[in-house]
């Protein structure tokens, strides 16, 4: 057998091999410690199984794998397991990586393990399945999973199968040892994979410098039935790179940048062969190898068989390692290995070697001379690449050129820098420029990703903009359709002067009210114009803009009604509607009277039909007083959804009297330093939170009820919540009291005192905030803001809590951290205090809309409050001196605080309370104003122009200003009325 | 006169005769976009980090391509500086700020129980990059964090670190080999001649 | 225990730079023996000469540059350069001249543009050239070979005395005549209409010293084979040159022998063998890839050919060299070779320039 192929280039390096061939394969010794790392190769690493301190058995599955490259590892020997950590791996750049460390008890017990009886019985991909679990992977180079490899006869064709014993390098005897030994393995495991891709052809390359590797081979090669040829090829370096030996055996070159199965041929290392066999024949997962020995500075060099995780020095000592001429540790070959410099990194799958150099042997490399470009790297190159080129390209960083220059084939096989005569670390430049290439792509990638996100995003903020804006428009459309609807409701309603419907949908009236404003302004001015000119049926415009008048009103009073209206109650109970009606009717019998009045006057018009009219509308509105008077007598009637409401808070309001009784026991407990004090407290906590579910539920009613705004009942609300703030302010009072009274007297409940003063102070924070919370829906503000808000300030709050305590805990015992913790509970105060000012602030948004002088009270509390609790710290930071003095301070500024928050709360009410009994809602009145200022501007305007212009209707548009000034005089007073 | 009227028609001539040509290239060969932009954009590091002064790398390009320096991308360091220079055939000018050396990649990290949910980061994220809801705790997904710093600022209770990416073993890679002979004084001194090799 | 921690190879051939300039130095004394031998001792002389002016310059500019000197001079480059620019001149140069010249080879052409391995010119051709050009005459005065002097006496070249002292002192223009002719090539150039027949008739030089000249050319192929040999040097360079060279002599011989001369007298005549085995095949200013010096080699035999036969100078190796340096990287960039697993040679450079 003769090959006629060839590759280019190579070189012939001293082989050094029969160094290690004079003894046969002997058992490394087990160490004391197995160092297994979950990642032994490509892909990812495998997935940890085991805990520390269980106990193993050799062979025991101890990490899975994860993914689809990637291989189950296994317990090389029985033991313990210590740790689970990272470690360092056989990897050039000396780093460490995850690691099972396994101590060994010396029995080496096997685990469960079978070998199959019959491998063809069982279907390949169950037998793929049970190599990948047996943990085999390549074990010549990359160590890449072999079962991916056998699965390449899903979707290639694959015609020749290509087993590697070449091992070209110098010094590796691996191989050779194996199929000296156990060429009958090799064979066996040979026909498995053969079985599992049914190549055509089956080659096993060798090279002509292992002759009794070779003449084994051939004696276990004839009990085979495959087409196995085993191919002796002449000794050079790198024959055994895959894509080498492809070309040596078949002639076929494997494109670049693919993987031999494109071209039908798939190539496995022997030793993987052996230890397939070993995983299929006796159920042996890949726990050991054949692992050479070498180097001048062994005694005994020769070939081993170790477990996987046997700590190199280990493998040394056993070999007789001379530790003073030890220069140089090599794993791999000498040409395209690694070195290591730390002993205790453990053999993986992949170690086929381990070379320990002399100087004399792997002498530095003497310092290199520029470039003479002589040509020797490009004649030995195996890739048939310019090496030198390429060179110069790394070094020069013109990363497109030597991608050009096909970097990316070259398999830093080192023979160019074997006989670089200047001594070039070329295949350093090289690594260096494919990283460099590889980092840039993957940062381009990175960047392209990035920037498809940013746009991605931006699109879609865009289209959040429009979406809203079309959200916008489609109501504004939804309200202008509903509004026609409507109208002849909303006209059929303020014709016959009925009461507005049960229910009052507050946009549709509001549209509705607006709509007959601008008709009534249009009727307006057509009457105007009537009027100037002369012009024939002006009663009837007239009789129509009393009318419309009229219904704006009626319009505009319904949908305010419907906006201060309790819940969807009965409407004929409805005082204030029914009071209302009445009004707008004697309104209307006003204006009919007028209007007839007028038409007497100008002796115009159907005298008869007016008058007809004005006896109609005074019936009306003694109907209307009638029903109003009667309605006042019978009383209110309850709102639909109180009844379970006022249930909830009764249930509240029992569970926070539970809550105050107990903490007034534990008060006085706490006051008399009562050993009872924790179980009492952990009582009132129970109690609390129970309370807090109650109240939670009744929350939760609420809001939902406020779908339509009960103004009623959230003032109830509110005051409920004020009064829990308040009672809650009172309790703090009283136990800052307790304190004071108990540090006076160096009681030693102090700081479980003052930890419950926190306690309660937090509580009361609480209340408020949720008080402050319930403020602002009631003013439609904006809830979500405020809830995150409070949700910042209650993490906070817990957190200063804690930090407290801790920190008097740290006191106590006179720790030498509390001046640290001191500063920090200080910074998350100051923090908190700043969210809660935030917070009021936040909640105050609706209070804008009152005068200012409600916000300053607000702001004042506020910041009462930071002294207040800043006053606090300080006192517990306190060391004995001046303690009286800073509590003294503190009383002094609770007090205060207290006062203003009253004044504060005072203001508040009298404001609601005050508003609300007139039936008006301020906000609604603000607009109102507001609209009406802005046609006044617009009137102006046209004025304006008009003036500007000459025109004829001049006077018609001052007339509109005129009007338009007035309602909006009347309307801002009415607004002071209630703001100021 | 005659000749003055002929050399006055024929530059009228010439004018229209150009005039038109030219206004038929620029319908004809209009260029859909603006190429330079787009490469200026392809070569920014797309942190989106608004370091530059402008609201994101793809304004920055197009201030670029109007002129502006080349020398204001922080996280693209002196290498973008010098693609921007080649692309643009303009002087490499060193990094605005002085910052030599390639910057230090980072990612955001939350530190998680200090986070309150607050959101502000994830509106700040210019590439989505942080997970999370209002009151939830947030987390940053660390394949997409471009280590732009800029949900660091927004965060109330400052929980976000920016570590520096850590070199596992799959990140490892060679470095250039240190000449192995003290070539020139510069050399000596520490200062590894790159600008030599270029 | 401090373990080192490098990337592979771990292990390299025991062949480095200083041996390969070894190499070149030990094939060029077959070729100097023979020059020595026929032309007289003007060119040893000027050889050693060269060289010591060679070490001294090298040392100072690397010295000027502050780099470490003892590791710049043990690589040997400048001595072989100093050693192929003083086998090119003529024996009896003043030594001047020769100074001049190597000035030029070592600091000019060679450290100016970087120092070894970045010049893009053949150091010593951009000397030889120079020369040429600056002192016309000196550079083409040759000696004699000994075989043309007809006293019958068989060795009858200028000693060893007199040639030192003609070449430091330069006092004695009468006695260069006596010693100093034309060579081969100059003969053929400045034949005045004759038919080269007549040329060969009547040029002594051509008549009866043609044999020197072949036996130092046949001494520098020798050289040049034991390098190729050693595996210094490739095939691909000398064989394209002199494949040329001979096939387009050959040519042009074949369609009019009156006008044109024979190709052995191309071959042999003049530096060909030097330059073919020596100077063009200085890796530094050569082609990269092998196909790329086969490129190479054929430009430069057909600029030999042209040069001697059209140009104005009686010898073309330098020019020829020279203009083949200034187009090698061009030639590198098209003559990539195929690398394993890609269908075609990629062409051309990406990435600028």
């Amino acid at each position: 057998m003769s090959t006629q192929f060839s590759f280019h280039g190579g070189v012939h390096p001293p082989e050094n091999k029969q160094r290690s061939t004079g003894l046969a394969i002997q058992t490394a010794p087990i160490p004391a410690e197995l160092i297994v790392p979950l990642s032994q190769h490509i892909g990812a690493p495998s997935e940890v199984v085991v805990a520390v301190g269980d106990s193993v058995l050799k062979g025991q599955v101890i990490a899975e794998a994860v993914g689809r490259i990637s291989v189950n590892v296994h317990a090389p020997s029985s033991g313990k397991v210590i740790a689970i950590e990272k470690r360092p791996v056989p990897h050039i750049s000396g780093m460490q990586a995850p690691c099972i460390v396994i101590e060994t008890d010396g029995k080496d017990q096997w685990g469960d393990h079978q070998g199959l009886d019959d491998y063809t019985a069982i279907s390949k991909q169950a037998l793929i399945d049970f190599i990948r679990h047996h943990g085999i992977s390549g074990m010549g180079g990359a160590g890449f999973p072999t079962d991916v490899k056998l699965h390449l006869g899903d979707d290639h064709i694959v015609n020749t199968l290509v087993l590697n014993a070449m091992e070209c390098e110098p010094y590796i005897t691996a191989d050779d040892m194996l199929l000296r030994e156990h060429a009958d393995n090799v064979i066996k495991g040979i026909e498995i994979i053969a079985h599992l891709l049914n190549p055509h052809h089956v080659m096993i390359g060798i090279e002509d410098n292992k002759p009794q590797a070779i003449r084994a081979l051939e004696l276990a090669a004839k009990n085979t039935s495959l087409n196995l040829d085993i191919i002796v090829v002449p000794t050079i370096y790198p024959s055994g790179g895959e894509k080498q030996l492809i070309k040596l055996l078949t002639g076929i070159e494997v494109p670049s940048g693919r993987i031999p199965a494109d071209v039908g041929i798939v190539c496995q290392n022997v030793g993987t062969a052996a230890a397939i066999y070993e995983a299929v024949y006796e159920g042996m997962p890949l726990i050991s190898r054949i692992v050479t020995l070498t180097g001048e500075a062994l005694a005994h060099p020769h070939n081993m068989r170790a477990l996987i995780g046997t700590p190199l020095k280990t493998l040394l000592d056993a070999a007789g390692v001379n530790k003073q001429a030890l220069y140089r540790m090599v794993i791999g070959g000498p040409m395209m290995g690694f070195t290591v410099d730390d002993q205790s990194i453990p053999m993986i799958k992949t170690t086929n070697c381990i070379i320990a150099a002399t100087y004399a042997e792997m002498p530095p490399a003497p310092p290199a001379n520029p470039c003479i470009r002589c040509g020797m790297c490009e004649q030995v190159c195996p890739a048939e690449l310019l090496p030198q080129q390429l060179y110069w390209f790394a070094k020069g960083k013109e990363f497109e050129k030597a991608k050009h220059h096909n970097l990316f084939d070259c398999i830093e096989c080192g023979a160019c820098s074997y006989v670089c005569p200047s001594n070039l670390p070329l295949v350093q430049y090289y690594r260096f420029a494919k990283a460099e290439i590889r980092e840039e792509e993957s940062e381009q990638r990175k960047a392209d990703h990035a920037r498809q996100r940013f746009e991605a995003r931006q699109a879609r903020l865009e289209q959040e903009k429009i979406e809203k804006e079309l959200r916008r428009k489609q109501r504004a459309e939804d309200a202008a359709k509903a509004q026609a609807v409507k109208k002849d409701k909303a006209e059929l309603h303020s014709e016959s002067e009925q009461t507005v419907s049960a229910e009052p949908d507050l946009k549709t009236l509001k549209t509705a009210a607006a709509v007959s404003r601008t008709k009534l302004k249009k009727a307006q001015k057509a009457l105007q114009n009537a009027e100037e000119k002369g012009l024939e049926g002006q009663d009837k415009l007239k009789v129509t803009v009393t009318e419309l008048e009229a219904k704006a009103q009626a319009a505009q009073e319904a949908y305010d009604q419907a906006l201060n209206a309790p819940a969807v109650s009965e409407p004929v109970v409805d005082i204030k509607q029914l009071k209302t009606n009445a009004a707008v009717a004697r309104t209307k019998l006003k204006q009919a009277e007028k209007a007839l009045a007028k038409a007497e006057e100008s002796g115009e018009g159907d005298l008869a039909d007016l008058k007809a009219k004005l006896v109609e509308q005074k019936a009306k509105t003694e109907t209307a007083q009638a029903a109003y008077d009667a309605a006042e007598s019978g009383g209110q009637s309850p709102a639909q959804d109180s009844a379970k409401l006022d249930e909830l808070k009764a249930e509240m309001e029992a569970a926070l009297g539970k809550v105050e009784k107990a903490r007034k026991a534990l008060d006085v407990a706490i006051a008399g330093s009562s050993p009872a004090v924790e179980k009492m407290k952990l009582g009132v906590e129970k109690l609390q939170s129970k309370y807090e579910a109650c109240k939670a539920e009744y929350e939760k009613e609420t809001s939902q009820n406020s779908s339509v705004t009960i103004k009623p009942l959230s003032a109830e609300q509110i005051a409920a919540l004020k009064v829990d703030a308040e009672a809650l302010q009172a309790k703090v009072a009283k136990a800052q009291t307790a304190l004071d009274q108990a540090v006076a007297s160096s009681s030693p409940a102090a700081d479980k005192m003052k930890a419950g003063v926190e306690k309660l102070q937090a509580k009361y924070e609480e209340a408020q905030a949720c008080y402050e919370q319930a403020l602002a829906p009631s003013t439609e503000s904006n809830t979500s803001q405020l809830d995150e808000l409070k949700a910042e300030i209650e993490t906070l709050s817990t957190k200063v809590e804690k930090a407290k305590s801790a920190l008097v805990n740290a006191q106590a015992s006179n720790s030498p951290a509390a001046e640290k913790m001191q500063a920090g509970v200080e910074k998350l105060q100051s923090k908190l205090d700043q969210l809660t000012q935030a917070f009021v602030q936040a909640g105050g948004v609706p209070v804008e809309l009152e005068p200012i002088d409600p916000k300053v009270l607000k702001q004042q509390v506020s910041i009462m409050r930071t002294k207040l609790k800043k006053a606090q710290t300080a006192l517990d930071e306190a060391e004995d001196d001046n303690q009286s003095e800073l509590k003294a301070e503190v009383e002094r500024l609770t007090l205060a605080h207290e006062e203003a928050k009253v004044k504060l709360d005072e203001y508040e009410k009298i404001q609601l309370d005050k508003a609300a009994a007139e039936g008006v809602d301020l906000k609604q009145l603000k607009v109102d104003a507001a609209m009406a200022r802005a046609a006044v501007t617009k009137a102006e305007r046209a004025a304006e122009k008009a003036r500007e212009e000459q025109t004829d209707d001049l006077t018609d548009i001052e007339q509109q200003l005129i009007v338009a000034q007035q309602k909006s005089e009347q309307l801002n007073q009415t607004l002071s009325r209630f703001t100021d | 006169m005659d000749y003055i009227l002929i050399a006055v028609l024929a530059l009228l001539g010439l004018a229209l005769a150009f005039g038109l040509l030219l206004g038929f290239a620029s319908v004809r060969f209009r260029v859909e976009g603006n190429p330079i932009v787009d490469q200026i954009d392809a070569i920014l590091p797309q942190t989106q980090c608004g370091q530059c002064g402008y609201p994101g790398c793809r304004p920055y390009a197009e201030a670029i391509a109007n002129g502006d320096a080349i020398n204001k991308c922080p996280p693209g360091g002196q290498s973008t500086v010098e693609a921007l220079a080649d692309l643009l055939d303009v002087e490499a000018i060193p990094l605005d700020g002085g910052v030599e050396e390639e910057p230090v990649k980072t990612v955001a990290y939350i530190r998680e129980d200090e986070c309150i949910g607050c959101t502000k980061c994830i509106q700040a994220c210019p590439v989505d990059a942080i997970l999370g809801a209002a009151k939830q705790m947030h987390t940053v997904i660390v394949s997409e964090c471009t280590g732009c710093d800029l949900c660091v600022e927004p965060c109330p209770v400052d929980c976000i670190d920016m570590l520096p990416v850590e070199t596992t073993l799959n990140t490892w890679k060679w470095d250039m080999p240190k000449p192995g002979v003290q070539l020139i004084v510069t050399d000596l001194r520490g200062e590894v001649a790159e600008e030599g090799t270029a | 225990m401090a373990l080192i921690r490098t990337s592979s190879p771990h292990l390299h051939k025991a062949v480095n730079a200083t041996d390969v300039m070894r190499l070149v130095v030990l094939a060029t004394l077959p070729g100097l023996a023979a020059m020595t031998f026929f032309f007289g001792w003007g060119t040893l002389i000027n050889v050693i000469w060269a060289c010591l002016l060679a070490v001294v310059f090298e040392a100072i500019v690397v010295k000027m540059r502050k780099r470490p000197l003892g590791f710049y001079l043990k690589d040997y480059s400048a001595v072989v350069t100093a050693l192929l620019l003083g086998l090119a001149l003529p024996p009896f140069l003043p030594w001047w001249v020769t100074m001049v010249g190597v000035f030029v080879a070592i600091v000019i052409a060679k450290h100016l543009y970087g120092g070894l391995g970045q010049n893009p010119f053949n150091p010593a051709m951009v000397a030889y050239a120079l020369l040429l050009i600056s002192f016309p005459v000196s550079m083409t005065s040759w000696t004699m070979p000994f075989l043309m002097v007809e006293d019958g006496q068989s060795w009858h070249v200028m000693g060893f005395v007199d040639t030192f002292k003609l070449i430091f002192s330069g006092i004695e223009p009468a006695m260069i005549d006596s010693y100093s002719g034309a060579t081969p090539l100059d003969a053929m150039r400045h034949r005045g209409g004759q038919t080269t027949e007549e040329v060969w008739a009547n040029a002594p030089v051509l008549a009866q010293g043609m044999g020197a000249w072949h036996a130092v050319s046949a001494a520098y192929f020798m050289g040049g084979v034991f390098l190729i040999y050693r595996k210094v040097l490739t095939i691909h360079t000398p064989l394209a040159i002199l494949a040329t060279l001979g096939l387009i002599a050959a040519v042009f011989y074949a369609i009019d022998p009156y006008q044109f001369a024979d190709p052995f007298f191309h071959l042999t005549a003049g530096a060909t063998m030097l330059g073919a085995f020596f100077i063009a095949t200085d890796p530094v200013t050569s082609a990269t890839s092998n196909k790329g010096k086969v490129v190479y080699g054929i430009g430069i035999g057909l600029l030999i050919f042209v040069i001697r036969d059209w140009g104005g100078y009686p010898d073309a190796v330098a020019f020829a060299v020279l203009l083949m340096n200034l187009s090698a990287p061009f030639i590198d960039q098209y003559t990539q070779p195929r690398s394993y697993g890609h269908a075609k040679a990629k062409r051309g450079m990406k990435g600028g320039a």
